[in-house]
């Protein structure tokens, strides 16, 4: 039961909890398929603190409140809220506990979701605490995966691009623990999976380290894409070099096998190319618009009745 | 016997023995320490014929927990002595808490126990040897040598 309950690691849900989700999920996306009005919110308010620049994350929050009928309400810019006024993050959290039923927030410091649970009696949302966790980010890539093939289990997965830095990645990694999967990480030397990641993944999950993707392509079932960013390079020049065997083209999906799929958590830069997105591999946009009803089976199991 | 008393005896106080050799002064540097206790340290001493450790004898003073709880993470082979009239009363090795509350910084500095917020910092021990500690905000692991910096 997630009732009442703070979700601010990936792990705080146990097995039933994450299909309990999903199955939600699947009667949200009913209710939006069929653009059926649900009041099951109504009443009840949303806050976002987001003290980090968000805009998908931000808005599919919102968005899955009001598709609920309950209301919003959110901080401004955090550069002129009590953020820069010098305000503790568990004072702010006393007081916006008062003001709603839920909160979901976005924080650059690590733990900070964890903070504010600690401070609040009302349930927390983490969405997204430093380079820590990103839970309802991970729910929507595992549903994605279930939406798509019909299960997650048996599946090989296929990660490529910023391993090292990528939160999205970790999260996931840590949640595929559950299934029966083979996962391949593809990646440039200097953005492997950090050691302390590896080492907790690696008696759990059967993984494939490798930086040539052409051997892995042919049999993977979801090839999930991150953004490689410019800044991670002192030299440019290795940059432009390396960019080019990590992007993802017609040419690559066409050695991708049948009812495989491409994700990415989004934005893209150019990683995959536009002319990918015609495809029917392609999943990624489809992925953005599963974040409503993971958003809102999450938002009702927690506060509703 | 003769090897320990290069340190004269004490009527009344502790004996921090059993530290690992060059750890003495990390561990003297989180002791409270008032006007009253006189301190010999010895460093380097040979604790049998091959190893060498270090002892801390401080006169009248008895260790808080918040002391030994640290000293747990310093030198979790350290034994304590009290001593109260020339003779032993109590001995024990010290014991690490399960949970580490309040007494040690998070090394990330992106960590919220960081920021000024009104929490303590609050780690689980992952391995006792070697010593290996998470915090439970950011997740961080710190090892001995980190720990013994952020103390
Ligand atoms: N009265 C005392 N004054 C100072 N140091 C003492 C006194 N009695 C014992 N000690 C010291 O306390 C420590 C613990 O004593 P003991 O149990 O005999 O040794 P060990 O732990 O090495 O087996 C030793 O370093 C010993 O020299
Ligand atoms: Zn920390």
């Amino acid at each position: 039961m997630l009732k009442n309950r703070s979700l601010v690691s990936i792990s705080d849900l146990s097995e039933d909890d994450v299909n309990n989700v999903f199955l939600k999920a699947d009667e949200m996306l009913g209710y939006i398929n069929n653009s059926k009005k649900i009041n099951i919110m109504n009443s009840k308010i949303l806050a976002t603190l987001f003290y980090e620049p968000s805009t998908r994350t931000r808005l599919s929050f919102e968005s899955a409140m009001h598709r609920l009928g309950g209301s919003v309400i959110s901080m401004a810019d955090s550069k002129t809220a009590s953020v820069s006024k010098g305000e503790t993050l568990a004072d702010t959290i006393r007081i916006v506990e008062s003001y709603s039923d839920i909160i979901v927030i976005r924080h650059p410091l690590e733990g900070a979701a964890l903070l504010a649970s600690k401070f609040s009696s009302k349930p927390i949302i983490n969405a997204g605490d430093g380079s820590g966790e990103h839970p309802t980010q991970t729910l929507v890539d595992l549903y994605t995966i279930r939406k798509e093939l019909g299960d997650i289990n048996d599946k090989t997965i296929t990660i490529i691009g910023d391993l090292k830095y990528g939160r999205t990645v970790h999260s996931l990694l840590m949640a595929l623990i559950r299934y029966n999967v083979k996962i391949n990480l593809i990646s440039p030397e200097n953005l492997r999976l950090p050691d302390y990641v590896y080492n907790e993944l690696k008696n759990k999950l059967n993984i494939t380290i490798s930086s040539n993707l052409e051997k892995y392509i042919d049999s993977t079932d979801v090839l999930y894409v991150t953004r490689i960013q410019k800044e991670r390079f002192t030299d440019k020049n290795e940059y432009s070099k390396l960019i080019g065997s990590y992007k993802i083209t017609l040419k690559e999906v066409d050695k991708m096998k049948d009812n495989s799929i491409i994700m990415h958590p989004l934005p893209r830069i150019d990683e995959i190319s536009p002319k990918v997105d015609i495809t029917d591999k392609a999943k990624y946009f489809k992925q953005a618009s599963y974040g409503i009803p993971i958003r809102m089976a999450l938002i009702s199991m927690i506060v509703g009745d | 016997m003769e090897k320990t008393l290069k340190i004269s005896k004490i009527k009344d106080g502790t004996v921090i023995d059993h530290i690992p050799a060059g750890n003495a002064l990390k561990v003297l540097d989180i002791l409270n320490i008032y006007e009253n206790n006189s301190i010999s340290i010895g460093i380097r001493v040979l604790s049998n014929k091959i190893e060498y450790k270090d002892v801390i004898k401080i006169e009248n003073r008895f260790l808080e927990k918040i002391e030994l709880d640290k000293i747990s993470l310093i030198a979790p082979s350290a034994t304590i002595s009290i001593i109260k009239n020339y003779v032993i009363i109590e001995k024990f090795r010290v014991d690490m808490p399960d949970k580490i509350r309040g007494i040690l910084k998070c090394i990330n500095q992106n960590c919220i126990t960081n920021s000024g917020e009104p929490v303590k910092s609050e780690f689980n021990i992952i391995s006792k040897e070697p010593l290996i500690v998470k915090c439970i905000y950011c997740k961080r692991e710190m090892n001995s040598d980190e720990i013994i910096k952020n103390i």
